[in-house]
């Protein structure tokens, strides 16, 4: 029997990614999948004829630059297409548009409010501050505080000579920023409610919090430090669909050498005298490795894949603590045509191509929040709502589309208990009637609806809740208290055992970092030569 | 309910119409949202007009607050660094205003259109800025930058022109002065202030009266040789004239994401606008600590030897071999009308005192091949151009 230098655990794009650098390496790796497709949640699946649905993640704006460029991701078929502009719909006809266009987006923002026009300067330049801070460490791996490695403390000097270069006023500020909530920090800069609205979405997408919870500041970065082309807060569709992501980096793996094994999911990793073996499939099959990786998150992981007598025990009771809560669902569709939505002015670029949300106040954002807190999906529900086919031409038959909508909120279970087919089914309804409250002939179009609770999600792809951060991206769970305190640095407590998903730092998005530093952990453990690249300097 | 529609692309002036039609290069770029034409058909002889006859440059994107009521003057005076109870009615005051830390925000004019009655102008927009600084004070700040058409006519003939065109009162209106003159059913307000460093006014009108307003200036301007004309002749001007552009010659406080590149008035040059004797304004604390304990940067402007422009150059305090850079130019051009290779530059104090010697490192280029140079540089403190028909009252018929 064949016998690996690494095994990875799950083909997600971390993964993926991770097996890329480890291959790229030299080493001998095998990347399995439980699925019979690879890419986990960054896939392109044909779920109606001639349609291809992103139908988890949707947009790519984190990805890292520099892993692209590594990788050569471009010669495995990677495109990203920048798309432009959003819109809020409003309950009152109107509507709040977002331009790609600096003076437009400033027009339209001043129709409803000269003030929060002139505002947004500020507000920009501040949030871009916390990104620019941030973007330091997300392919670094976290220092750990109490180490005296002179790794460890290297890296925490410059995490510390980062902060302290903000100045003393700054200084306050990003620690009030990694602490606060969405709606205080934009109360601070804004007075206009649907302006408010449109940029609260930022903070409380793929997290179980609502826009006055605390922390919810922070995750507006993970939507706004996206890199497209070098354009800091751009946003853009994979050509093809998500799927294209994880397939330029299977493609990138492949030329490595690397080999990645579909339907071959994970039963057990196995452990002797605390030193990884390798992982036993549900086939039953074995197979070895003094290396193995996990790109699943960190409960499956440890909670489901191994036996938690191999486990320190607080390691183990803080794993299960970790927040991973299911908070969204997912509705993907097919359509005839494209929608009208009368609101808009004919011949809008908005039409099609702007993100679109159908809600409008900051009283609504948290209501529907409530309604998580009470045990069921949102009545009135915030929607990221994108159809990528108006940009991507390789997305559906021309002139047909393809419309992923993003829904918060949505627990995993209702009221502690699994889904109902009926409550399923009310959960679509209450998506689709409220775009249709913007589209009239938006119910007509539709030739197929995909629909996944958290709980689809997890049944489907294997990520705890359907959590698309694969835990929650708050202060208590970041940088080296992500996953847990003292297991920040991708090293499971079991030698030769490492995690690679978005459970450790940077955390989720399709960022592709937590895989390669995941690498270069290992790579360093193993004494080879690293294959990670830097970060790009930014003075 | 009809869909509301905004104008995506950009705005045009009202002035637009008559621009067009002298526009034969078709290079026009942004300036706050309008469309604001580069150079019409010369850039060169569209400079010349400025310092020979008189250029006419449509400044109506320039952004303008109407500020008004009880407080207004209070307001102000916490706002910007300057006594503004020297700025009476009928004047006009160049301000700089500043964040908590005394860092510049923006630089701009301020009119005192009628007791009690200002305008504030500025590059940037600045009205959540102003709005914050309102609070406590019993006053008013409405943005008005489309509802005022404006242009600046500036050159020698400039007097000349709006002498013949009817406008009264213009023999003792002092620099930094205005006056409101009845015409075409209207009020047009004449400043004599702008951005060239030369005999010069603003005019401001309702932008209905806008092309009224152009086309008697011109028929007036006829035989004084007078041109429309394009940013870069006025930028050439106002580097001349040694006045400062945001984004260029400093960056304004809000827009600025990293530590260290905001500056205060202190550190542009601006000392003479800071009144420490008047009551408490914004930044004061601030730049009462730095004055007491020494700034970190200088403006300087440099009189540059040879005559090879020294576009994005670093400075040294010597020519030797490994020194260290000092600072970096901001602006640069060869001036045509004094014949003087000139820049704006920032450098670290205490280098740069008026009168000091610094190095310049010039990279020019000459037929693709690229070629370097250390320039020896003086630091000036007077404007490169400073003409006596500036601030004479009246003016004559040059």
């Amino acid at each position: 029997m064949k016998k690996y230098d690494a095994i990875v655990v799950g083909a997600g794009h971390n993964g993926l990614a991770n097996a890329a650098f480890l291959a790229k390496a030299g080493m001998d790796v095998l990347c399995v999948e439980k699925n019979d497709y690879i890419g986990g949640a960054a896939v392109s699946r044909e779920l109606y004829q001639d349609w291809k649905y992103s139908n988890c993640s949707y947009v790519c704006s984190l990805l890292r630059p520099e892993i692209y460029r590594n990788l050569e991701l471009h010669k495995h078929g990677l495109q990203i297409t920048p798309y432009g502009g959003s819109v809020q719909f409003m309950e009152n006809g109107d509507y709040f548009g977002s331009y790609h266009d600096p003076e437009a987006a400033h027009r339209e923002m001043a129709r409803h409010s000269k003030h929060d026009a002139d505002a947004y300067t500020r507000y920009s330049t501040d949030t871009m501050r916390q990104c620019r801070l941030i973007r330091n460490f997300l392919l670094r791996t976290a220092p750990d505080p109490t180490s005296f490695k002179p790794r460890d403390i290297k890296e925490l000097m410059l995490l510390g000579n980062k902060f302290l270069e903000l100045g003393e006023d700054r200084l306050y500020e990003a620690i009030r920023f990694w602490t606060m909530s969405v709606a205080d920090y934009l109360g601070e800069y804004f007075e206009t409610d649907v302006i408010k609205t449109a940029l609260s979405g930022s903070g409380i997408i793929g997290t179980a919090l609502g826009i006055h919870s605390p922390g919810t500041a922070y995750v507006l970065l993970h939507h706004y430090m996206g890199d497209v082309d070098g354009n800091v807060g751009s946003w853009g569709f994979a050509r093809g669909g998500m799927g294209a992501v994880s397939n330029a980096l299977a493609g990138a793996l492949q030329s490595y050498g690397g080999e990645i094994r579909s339907e071959s999911g994970v039963d057990q990793i196995i452990v002797k005298n605390n030193r990884v073996q390798g992982v036993a499939l549900e086939s039953g099959e074995e197979i070895y490795a003094p290396v193995v990786v996990s790109n699943m998150d960190v409960k499956r992981t440890f909670l489901n894949c191994m036996d938690e007598k191999d486990l320190p025990a607080s390691f183990y009771n803080r794993i299960k603590n970790f927040k991973i809560r299911g908070s969204s669902g997912k509705l993907n569709i097919a359509l005839d045509g494209m929608p009208t939505f009368p609101a808009l002015p004919p011949g809008s670029e908005l039409i099609g191509h702007a993100d679109m949300h159908f809600i409008d106040s900051m009283e609504r954002m948290e209501r529907a929040y409530d309604d998580w807190k009470d045990g069921t999906w949102s009545k009135d529900p915030y929607i990221d709502c994108t159809i990528p086919s108006a940009v991507d031409p390789t997305m559906t038959p021309p002139g047909k589309h393809f419309m992923s909508c993003f829904v918060q909120y949505c627990p995993a279970q209702i009221e502690g208990r699994a889904w109902t087919s009926e409550e399923r089914d009310a959960f679509t309804k209450s998506v689709i009637d409220q775009i249709s409250n913007y589209s009239p002939d938006f119910k007509d179009l539709i030739l197929h609806v995909e629909t996944r609770t958290p709980q689809d999600i997890e049944d489907q792809i294997g990520i705890t809740e359907g959590n698309i951060f694969h835990g929650e991206l708050t202060m208590d769970q970041l940088l080296f208290n992500r996953p847990v305190p003292g297991y920040a640095q991708y090293r499971a407590p079991v030698n030769g055992l490492y995690m690679c998903g978005s459970s450790t730092h940077p955390g989720g998005g399709v960022m592709a970092a937590p895989g390669a530093n995941a690498a270069r952990e290992i790579l360093y453990d193993l004494k080879l030569k690293n294959t990670v690249p830097e970060n790009f300097g930014d003075d | 309910m009809t869909p509301v529609s905004i104008n995506t692309g950009r705005l045009r002036s009202p002035f637009y119409p008559r621009l067009a039609e002298l526009d034969s290069l078709n290079t026009w770029h942004n300036w706050a949202g309008y469309s604001s034409a580069e150079a019409l058909y010369c850039e060169d002889m569209e400079y010349f007009a400025i310092r020979n006859s008189t250029g006419v440059f449509d400044i109506t994107p320039m952004t303008k607050y109407r500020i008004t009521g009880p407080d207004a003057l209070d307001y102000l005076n916490r706002l910007v660094t300057r006594d503004m109870r020297k700025i009476k009615p009928g004047r006009v005051a160049y301000a700089i205003w500043c964040d908590d830390q005394g860092q510049v925000i923006d630089d701009g004019t301020i009119f005192h259109l009628r007791e009690g009655e200002y305008r504030l102008c500025s590059q940037e927009r600045h009205l959540a800025w102003l709005t914050t600084a309102a609070i406590g004070f019993d006053v008013t700040v409405k943005e008005e930058t489309a509802e005022i058409a404006a242009l600046a006519v500036q050159g020698p003939t400039s007097y000349s022109v709006l002498k013949n065109m009817g406008i009264d009162g213009l023999d003792s209106l002092k620099p930094f002065g205005l006056i409101h003159h009845q015409i075409f059913g209207t009020e047009l307000m004449v400043s004599r202030t702008g951005f060239t460093g030369d005999l010069g006014y603003e005019l401001w009108i309702d932008p209905d009266k806008a092309i009224d307003l152009w086309d008697a200036l011109f028929a007036a301007g006829k035989l004084h040789g007078i041109q429309a004309i394009g940013t870069h002749a006025l930028d050439l001007a106002r580097k001349e004239a040694g006045y400062l552009a945001p984004f260029e010659d400093f960056l304004p406080a809000e827009t600025t994401v990293r530590t260290g590149r905001t500056r205060s008035p202190l550190e542009i040059g601006m000392e003479w606008l800071v009144d420490f004797n008047k009551d408490n304004f914004n930044g004061r604390r601030a730049l009462l600590k730095e004055k007491a304990e020494g700034s970190t940067w200088r403006l300087v402007k440099l009189d540059i030897e040879g005559n090879k422009t020294a576009d994005h150059s670093y400075i040294y305090a010597d020519d030797k071999k490994n020194s260290d850079e000092i600072g970096f130019i901001t602006s640069a051009a060869w001036s045509p009308v004094c014949k003087q290779n000139i820049a704006l530059g920032t450098v670290r104090t205490p280098h740069g005192k008026p009168g000091d010697n610094v190095w310049v490192e010039v990279y020019y280029q000459r037929e693709m091949h690229w070629n370097r140079v250390m320039a020896k540089a003086t630091v000036v403190d007077k404007p490169f151009w400073f003409p006596a028909r500036r601030g004479m009252t009246p003016p004559a018929p040059f």
